[in-house]
Formats: structure tokens, sequence, C-alpha cells
């Protein structure tokens, strides 16, 4: 922006700055606020004295809650339906974005609304519910992950992505004999590794993230993903298990604690990677933001 | 004559589309499990809500079982429940929408109005920084921070806006307040990047003009920034309102009890209740089609009355 800047400016720049500032605060405080409570004695986080640094540094709140088994049973299974799941999101994805990004594609459009339909009307909870039981897939690891194979919205997304990549690539690749399997393997794909890398990341965290159908269709503990451990913990509040050896007196205190630190573990790893992946999901934002 | 004119062109134009379906037949084939995925697991659940004009009988199945018209649909329009239930999923949208969508247009453009490229980075960073953490965890601390011994109720009281400690999530009058609040702070940075985007797209030279004509910052942004990314909002506005009935229904389920069900229990909530929990099939599977069919119906309107006075329109 150009031109002369008027008091009127600075002091608007002034506001503004201040106004970002306060909000900045207000994002990242709730989350400083557990991370500093879960270090902090349980003593003092119950009588209010924490606020922005840890007061009676301690583990003990981390020491409890990774002697718990249920939480490293609940991350394996996480990790197993992060990683089967995303894969086969990036085949199916990749297999239908493909030919829809192709024009020469006869029905592609109508496929194409057929796809889009769902995104604005379901059968709803009770027919899916029993759509899936029918399909024997209750109470298996799979019903986490074979339901939740495409995602209209991030099949949109790489078709887009597709359509980006010159027609005159493929036509080259076409005349010097290769059939659209080998186009897709060879060509496509290695062009479209950025795209590839949203889908990756918009998947693995919705499966990270997703507890509602673990809640509905799993009845066996042991497949339990980890956020539906998290409930039991930090909604529910059964933290018996982890205060078994904890003086009666400070159970109350310390199964605070316990969730904060709970809270952290559940975390961690998406704070850790946050800022290396957040430039590649607004990517993703903005690309499913042109076709919408 | 005519006829077997129009039969010849029907079987030429019936050869070229084969053979166009022959040449690209390895895309059709890579089609195939996509299609069936969307036909088995969305179309085919839409054609087992017709479940909700029968009396379901598990032993007999979704054709078997027999028809009884609107019988749940009456049996819900008549309940207690049901204006209950409308009104609380409705007021928890809108109040979500008349909060958080102006919010996350204003925020872009105050962002958008930042110099200092390292400061802007910053407050987007932490911005966006509550949309990555999971909803179970969001919910964890909203618990914790509401509780009787959690950290609102010791901020208030040793402010001196009550006398004692408070269980918010227990009060159904504070239930909106938390659920609009809380989803603020989760969404209000990540919804602000598509009009970030929008805004990025508006020529620099439009502002140099204005500034030649004397234009002020208001009137920049009256003038070119606003129309600018008038575009996007209509879109997102309209899909806003397509998913109206939604309410954001998992946040609920984490977060409601018995206590506050008078304003924070919604139709998909109680559709999960009825059906899931009690096994009333065939009543939430209507209670739930009512709710898609307006939700859809919103949508349509929306999309209509946009086109018709903007221009803009999703299909």
């Amino acid at each position: 922006m150009v031109g002369k800047r008027s008091v009127g400016d600075y002091a608007f720049d002034i506001v503004n700055v201040l106004f970002l500032t306060a909000a900045s605060f207000l994002f990242l405080f709730p989350v400083w606020y557990v991370a500093v409570s879960s270090l902090s004695s349980p003593a003092a986080v119950a009588s209010g004295d924490v606020t922005l640094w840890p007061k009676g540094f301690t583990w003990q709140a981390y020491e409890l809650v990774l002697k718990d088994s249920r939480i490293w049973e609940a991350y394996a299974n996480t990790l197993f339906y992060v990683g089967a799941g995303t894969l086969l999101n990036l085949i199916m994805t990749t297999l239908g974005a493909y030919p829809l990004s192709r024009r020469q594609l006869l029905g592609g459009s109508a496929i194409m609304a057929m796809i889009v339909f769902t995104m604005f009307f379901s059968g709803g909870l009770i027919p899916s519910y029993l759509n899936i039981r029918d399909l024997g897939l209750y109470n298996t690891r799979w019903v986490l992950i074979v339901p939740a194979a495409v995602s209209a919205f991030n099949l949109i997304v790489l078709r887009t992505f597709f359509q980006t990549i010159p027609e005159s690539l493929i036509e080259s690749a076409k005349i010097d004999g290769a059939q659209d399997i080998r186009v897709l393997w060879s060509v496509v794909l290695p062009l479209s590794k950025p795209g590839l890398a949203v889908m990756l990341l918009f998947y693995a965290v919705a499966h990270w993230n997703s507890w509602f159908s673990a809640m509905v269709y799993l009845q066996d503990r042991s497949l339990y993903p980890l956020q539906l451990v998290l409930r039991e913990i930090l909604i529910h509040a059964q933290t018996s298990e982890l205060t078994a050896n904890v003086p009666q007196q400070d159970v109350t205190q310390v199964s605070a604690t316990i969730r904060y630190a709970t809270i952290m573990i559940a975390t961690l790893p998406i704070l850790l990677l946050y800022p290396f992946l957040q430039k590649h999901f607004v990517k993703g934002v903005m690309i499913g933001a042109l076709k919408e | 004559m005519n006829s077997v004119a129009g039969e010849k062109q029907a079987d030429r134009s019936f050869f070229r589309i084969w053979k166009q379906v022959r040449t690209n037949r390895y895309l059709y084939l890579m089609l195939i499990p996509v299609v069936g995925y969307f036909l088995i697991f969305n179309y085919k659940p839409m054609y087992g809500a017709i479940i909700a004009f029968k009396d379901f009988n598990p032993y007999a199945g979704i054709n078997g079982s027999d028809w009884v018209g609107l019988k749940h649909f009456r049996q819900f329009f008549e309940s207690f429940y049901f204006g209950r239930l409308l009104r609380n999923t409705i007021l928890l949208s809108v109040y979500s929408l008349a909060v958080i969508f102006p919010a996350s247009i204003i925020l872009a453009l105050l962002l958008n109005e930042v110099r200092n490229k390292w400061f802007k980075s910053v407050v987007q960073t932490l911005s966006y920084l509550p949309y990555f953490i999971s909803l179970i965890v969001i919910c964890g601390m909203i618990v914790n921070f509401s509780g009787p011994d959690g950290m609102v109720s010791k901020l208030l009281v040793s402010l001196g806006v009550i006398d004692a400690p408070v269980d918010f999530l227990s009060l159904s009058s504070w239930y909106r307040t938390i659920h609009v609040g809380s989803s603020l702070w989760q969404y209000v940075g990540w919804n602000s990047i598509i009009y970030l985007a929008a805004l990025s797209g508006i020529s620099p030279s439009l502002y140099e003009a204005a500034v030649m004509d004397g234009a002020n910052r208001w009137r920049q942004l009256i003038h070119i920034t606003l129309p600018g990314i008038k575009n996007t909002i209509v879109i997102l506005l309209i899909l806003n309102i397509g998913s109206l009935m939604d309410s954001n229904w998992e946040k609920i389920l984490l977060l409601y009890s018995p206590s506050t069900y008078e304003t924070a229990d919604v139709i998909s909530t109680y559709v999960y209740r009825r059906g899931v929990q009690e096994a009333n099939y065939s009543f939430s599977a209507a209670i739930g089609l009512f709710n898609s069919i307006i939700n859809f119906s919103l949508l349509v309107a929306a999309n209509f009355w946009s086109r018709r006075l903007t221009s803009n329109s999703l299909w």
C-alpha cells in the first residue's frame, strides 16, 4: 500500500496490533494453562495458584498416566487406524480424483454430481448404523477404516489439483503409448506430491481425531482408539485406575493434574508437528476454496 | 425414412460412445471402487431411510417390514420433545453462525491490515492452533475449566463476580454460551484462512487507484476490500445455512447431561439416544430424515435466493 499515512491510520494500526496481540494470548492461554498445570503440584493447581508458570514442579502426573496400559494400547490402536486408514484413503481418493479430472471421461460430471450430493444429503445416522451392522463391520477394526475410505470434500480437492497438471504432459505420455494407469503413476502422481501431502494430512488428522464411529461401532475395549480412552478420562473423569496408589485424601487433586497431563500426552504429537504441517493445511483449504 | 435416419444416427452415436468408453476403459475401471463406495456407504443408507415409513423389524429386514406411513413423524411432531429439540437445534446453530461467521471475516480483515509480516504470521499461527486439537481434548478442557474447581470459577470468584464456585456445565442457562464461545475459540482462526486467500487475490492496483482518488482506509474497505471478498462470503454463508440443523452435535454429545437437556439437546443427539442407545430404529430414522430434509431444503433455498440476489450459487 502506498500514499501518506494520516494520524487516523497510525491510531488504527496501534489498536489493531493491540487487539490481535490480545486475541493471540486468548488462543494460546488455555493450552498453556493446561501445560503448566500438568507440571505443577496437585495442591497448587487445586488452590488456584497456578496461572502462567508451574508451581511446585513435578512429573508425578505424567508418571501416573504413562504407567497406565489403557493409554498405550489405545495409542497403538490409533496408530494402526491412522496408518492403514490413511493409506486406503490415499489410494481410493486418487482412484476417484484422477479419472474425474479427465475431461474426456463421458458421464464424469454425472458421477461427480452423485458424489457431491452426498456432502449435502444423507440417509441419517440410523440407516447408516443398520447398514454397517448388515455389512458385518460391527465391532471389527475395519469399521473405522472402510466406511471412511473416501471423503467427498477431499476428492474434490485432489481432483482440482490434478486438473492443474498441463494437459500436454498427459497427451505426450499417451502418444508414447502409455495407458491411463501408467500416466497416473509415472506422470500425474510425481507432479502431485504437494496435493497428496495435503490429502495425507487431512485424512491422518481426521482419523486421529475420530471418536464417534468408534463409540457407536466398537464394543471390545481392546479395539478402542485413543480418543475414546481420552473421553473416559477427561470427560467422564474415570481416573480411579490411575490413582490407585495415591493417598485417599489427595485423589481429587491428583486426578485434576492427571487430566491435564493426559491432555498434553494426547496433544503433544500434534503440537510438535503443527509448525511443519500448518502451511500444507492452509494450502489444502485454499485449493478446496477454489472449487466450492 | 426419417426413423431410419434417426436409427442410423443413434447407431453412430452409440458407436462413438462405445469407442470413447473403450479408449478410457482404465479410467472407468479405476472409478469402480470409488463409485461402489459411495453406493454402499452413502446411497444404500439413503434407501434404508425408508424404514422411517415402516415399523422396522430386524428379522424381516428393511424390505420385509410393514409400512406404517407417517406414524413415526406424527409421533415425533406431537411429542413433548419436538418443540424443544427444534428450538435448541436452530438456536445453537444460529447463535454460532451469528458469532463465528462475522468474527472470522473481521479477523481476516484485521490480519490483512497488518503490515509487519512476522507479526501477522505469528498471530495467524496461534489463531489456527485450537483447530488442531481434537474435539475430545477441547471438551475435556471445557469440562475442567468450567467445573466448580476450574479456572473460570476461580477467576470469577477472585474478581468478585460470583460468590461461590459454580459448575457451569450443569446449568442449562450456560450451555449455549459455553458451546458458542468454545467454538469461536476453536474455529475463528481456521475459518479466516479462506477470507485471507480471497483478500490476497484482490489486485493491489485497485488500492493504488483508490489512494490516488483520496480514499482513506475505511473507504478502501467499503469500496474495494468487501466487494473483493463478497463472493467468498456468500458461498460460505450458503454452505453454513445448508448445515444449520447440524449444530455441531458431536460436541453436544460430549458436553451435555440430563441437567442441560433443556438447552443442549438437539435433534441429532436425540436421534442418537433413541436410535443407537434405545434401538428405536424407525422412530429415530424418521427424526433423522426430517433433519436431513430440512437441512437440504435450507441449502437449496439459500442457493436459490443467492443466485437471485447476488448471482452467486453452488451449482
